[in-house]
């Protein structure tokens, strides 16, 4: 059961991260556009799944606390203030797609506020990621750091590589959705995207091993985890070719590719710790009492339900964004 | 275990107060609002009228922005457990993570599923189908108040645990735990007050048209279906409430006595109408009581000794005001709400409510009793649960996140106070301009770009996002 929540949850994050990674990309690019006409394409090309997208970290959040709430006490007074800084963004960017077609005069405040929101959230994310990776103080099952603990070089480092990433993702998306003038801006963006990625990944691997992070003596004793950073190598050569050839609807899967094998290469690493290297997933989890409660009805009924209905969605609102002149 | 700077930890506690005080009044409405959709979309099939049908558009326009807003305000809620309170999620999170799992799951699985099909359904799905739905929607915010009031009667009236050595809550036995005594009275309580919200929502709407001449058909079936609505569910809604507060005076006694006002012990006991307590000399000032009265509400005879907060150890007792000042706001709306309820559904069987202006006046200006009262009504339960988180079992002092320090839990609060200002400032400003527009007939909403499951956004009668060159007014 315990082994069952916790590929719930890392289901329900790598999920998370593909799909909202592309629009919080798509919010980070969102400036860049040259006129009205193409933000309201970037726009379309995420309004109808963002807030299904975003369903799912709400769907990760509660599988944290329903079943692992030690690490869910932990992570989330451990990123107290950048936490806020991410809701604060999420309400902001959601708010921001309704409201800035019902102002009158308050538009551009909507559209910072969706701006600033997408960085946020990515750059926070990010920094989450890097933080939990070199470690997070723990004492007697409680945080035992600072409030500023999370943001080292590092992490902060870490937080810039996602919003480059996410940014790939997100001009990926809108290349395999759109045509002509939003299109062309995707290509334009696009090569310098995949280099500064590039040289992250590059940057980000070369400083783990002068930190010493504990996590690389994982991939000498798990020689097989190397297939996922293989796997990644391959997708970002498909990506390089992909946007040379301009083969649009081929762009965001290997994209999603190069995540899912980050994703990989991580979780495979921390396992069975959940968080590195201080808490396995025993250790966090709720008693048994607890998870079959929950399995009953959230693990048998609710989320299957909910994975279909993304998967309709996504059905539903396949192809390109047609232009509607009225 | 309390290293916690007394100033954070108050700051927290007003920051959930906030946060959830703000929340609380989507959900008052959007209950009420998803069963009355229902209700008109039942009327349309049934007798085909079309005014069902023109209201039933109208409200579904305002139900869509108010939902939205309390979904968004929600998400921080259930993010705050682990931020301020860590203690409490990493305690009772085996027991209070799968309760608040359970809503959310609900919330996003039914609620956000069957919205979809409520606001761009409406052409694609046969009328039936979109009664299901309706009902659906309602179901699910229904489902949802019950699973957050399982969760907050198990930490009024925590039963069906065992405590590890470490302080973990750890469940023995989920059905104490989800059939709490405290529950079968607090949640009718809690869907009653959202359907009373409801209902004076939409009289105090019609009375508004009727008074401004507009729409005076949709105006008046508002204020006569709202008020005899709420003429039948105000003295349920009170009897209900009655039974809360026997439940309160059994097991709570500490807050009972705080409600009451109640200092010392009292042989038979009188009913205190107003007081202003004075906590420093333990005592109430200008007070004004019935004898005997007391002793009647509390145990329903002339004899029975009623205990006072003097009798609990300082460190036990909750604050006196709060619960004081906010009962007797609560039970003063719901006074006012009866009294407009019964005479307006009185004045609307005959043709006596277009020329009682008067009375529409104060139908109109009665908007925010419902609102009040629920909101007094939880200042009542969650201040005069303290110094409890989990009553007797877990002090607030020892539930909060033990190193938060007042600089960072003060940065916080401004920030999402300011951003609910700010959303919730505009959000009811475009309810105002829809609710001022009236039931006008809409041209259809295009349907491109919008997505079914909108659980995030803000739907309503926004011009959509392939038509901007309409926006404006």
């Amino acid at each position: 059961m315990v082994e069952f929540w916790a590929a719930v949850l890392a289901l329900a994050i790598l999920l998370y991260i593909l799909l909202d990674g592309f629009d919080l990309g798509v919010g980070m690019l969102f400036p860049f556009a040259r006129s009205e006409a193409e933000r309201r394409r970037m726009l379309a090309s995420i309004a109808p799944v963002w807030d299904g997208n975003e369903t799912w970290l709400v769907v990760a959040a509660a599988t944290l606390f329903g079943a692992f709430p030690a690490v869910f006490s932990i992570v989330l007074s451990a990123f107290y203030l950048p936490l806020f800084i991410l809701l604060a963004g999420l309400i902001l960017r959601g708010v921001a797609f309704e409201f800035r077609y019902k102002a009158t005069t308050s538009r551009p405040l909507w559209d910072a506020g969706f701006v600033a929101g997408s960085y946020a959230v990515a750059f926070v994310q990010g920094t989450a990621v890097g933080a939990i990776v070199q470690g997070i103080p723990i004492a007697h099952g409680m945080f035992a750091g600072s409030a500023f603990s999370w943001a080292s070089p590092f992490s902060l480092f870490c937080g810039l590589g996602l919003c480059i990433g996410y940014a790939l993702m997100g001009a990926c998306w809108m290349a395999g959705k759109s045509d002509a003038p939003l299109r062309d801006f995707c290509f334009r963006v696009l090569p310098g995207l995949v280099i500064a990625l590039g040289v992250f990944l590059v940057a980000v691997f070369i400083w783990s091993l002068l930190l010493r992070l504990p996590v690389l003596h994982r991939w000498i004793e798990r020689p097989v985890l190397l297939l996922c950073p293989l796997l990644g190598a391959v997708a970002f050569l498909g990506l390089i070719v992909a946007i040379r050839r301009g083969r649009d609807r081929f762009l965001f899967a290997a994209a999603a590719v190069i995540f899912v094998a980050a994703f990989a290469t991580l979780a495979g690493s921390f396992l069975p710790y959940m968080l590195p290297f201080s808490m396995t997933i025993w250790q966090a989890a709720s008693p048994s009492s607890s998870l079959t409660f929950l399995f009953w009805g959230a693990g048998v009924f609710v989320l299957p339900l909910t994975l279909a209905y993304t998967l309709i969605v996504y059905f539903v609102f396949r192809g390109r964004i047609v232009e509607h002149e009225d | 275990m309390t290293t916690m700077d007394m100033t954070a930890l108050l700051l927290s506690r007003i920051q959930f107060a906030f946060t959830i005080s703000f929340h609380i009044i989507f959900p008052a409405f959007t209950i009420g609002l998803a069963a009355w959709l229902t209700f008109l979309e039942a009327c349309h099939l049934l007798t085909g009228e079309h005014i069902y049908r023109r209201l039933s558009d109208f409200w579904l326009k305002i139900f869509a922005v108010a939902f939205g807003l309390g979904v968004v305000s929600g998400i921080v809620m259930a993010f705050q457990f682990g931020t301020n309170w860590s203690e409490l999620s990493r305690r009772t999170g085996p027991i209070q993570g799968p309760l608040l799992g359970y809503e959310s799951f609900t919330a996003f699985a039914l609620e956000a599923a069957f919205f979809g099909v409520l606001m761009f359904g409406r052409d694609r799905v046969p009328r039936w189908a979109y009664l299901v739905a309706c009902l659906m929607v309602a179901l699910g915010t229904s489902l949802s108040a019950f699973w957050i009031m399982v969760n907050n009667s198990w930490m009024q009236y925590p039963t069906g645990f065992s405590l590890t050595p470490d302080g973990i809550f750890v469940p023995v036995d989920w059905s104490a735990i989800i059939f709490n005594q405290a529950v079968w009275t607090r949640f009718p309580h809690m869907i009653l007050a959202a359907y009373v919200t409801s209902a004076f929502c939409v009289a105090a709407t019609g009375a508004w048209y009727m008074l401004r001449g507009k729409a005076v058909q949709e105006g008046r079936a508002m204020v006569a279906m709202g008020l005899r609505l709420a003429a039948i569910l105000v003295p349920v809604q009170i009897g209900v409430g009655h039974l809360v507060g026997d439940f309160v005076h059994d097991r709570q006694p500490a807050k009972f006595a705080a409600i009451e006002g109640r200092w010392n012990d009292q042989q038979p006991a009188s009913e205190i109408l107003f007081a202003v307590p004075d906590p420093a000399a333990e005592r109430n000032r200008l007070e004004v009581a019935v004898p005997y009265l007391g002793s009647i509400i509390g145990s329903l005879s002339l004899t029975s000794n009623e205990v006072g907060i003097r009798s609990f150890p300082p460190q036990d007792r909750p604050p006196i005001a709060v619960p004081f000042f906010a009962f007797r706001a609560m039970v003063g709306c719901g006074l006012l709400m009866l009294a407009i309820a019964w005479f307006g559904a009185w004045l609307s069987f005959g043709d006596r409510l277009p020329k009682a202006r008067l009375f529409l006046a104060a139908t109109a200006l009665s908007f925010p009793l419902g609102f009040v009262a629920t909101l007094t009504g939880w200042f009542t339960a969650e201040v005069g649960r303290q110094p409890w988180t989990v009553y007797g079992q877990l002090r607030t002092a020892d539930a909060a996140t033990p190193f938060l320090s007042t600089h960072e839990v003060a940065a916080t609060f401004v920030l999402i106070a300011s951003i609910y200002m700010l959303i919730f400032g505009f959000g009811v400003l475009y309810i105002y301009r829809l609710l001022r527009a009236g039931p006008v007939p809409t041209p259809a909403i295009s349907l491109h770009g919008t997505n079914p499951s909108r659980p995030l956004s803000l739907p309503g009668a926004s011009p959509g996002a392939s038509r901007p060159a309409e926006i404006g007014e």
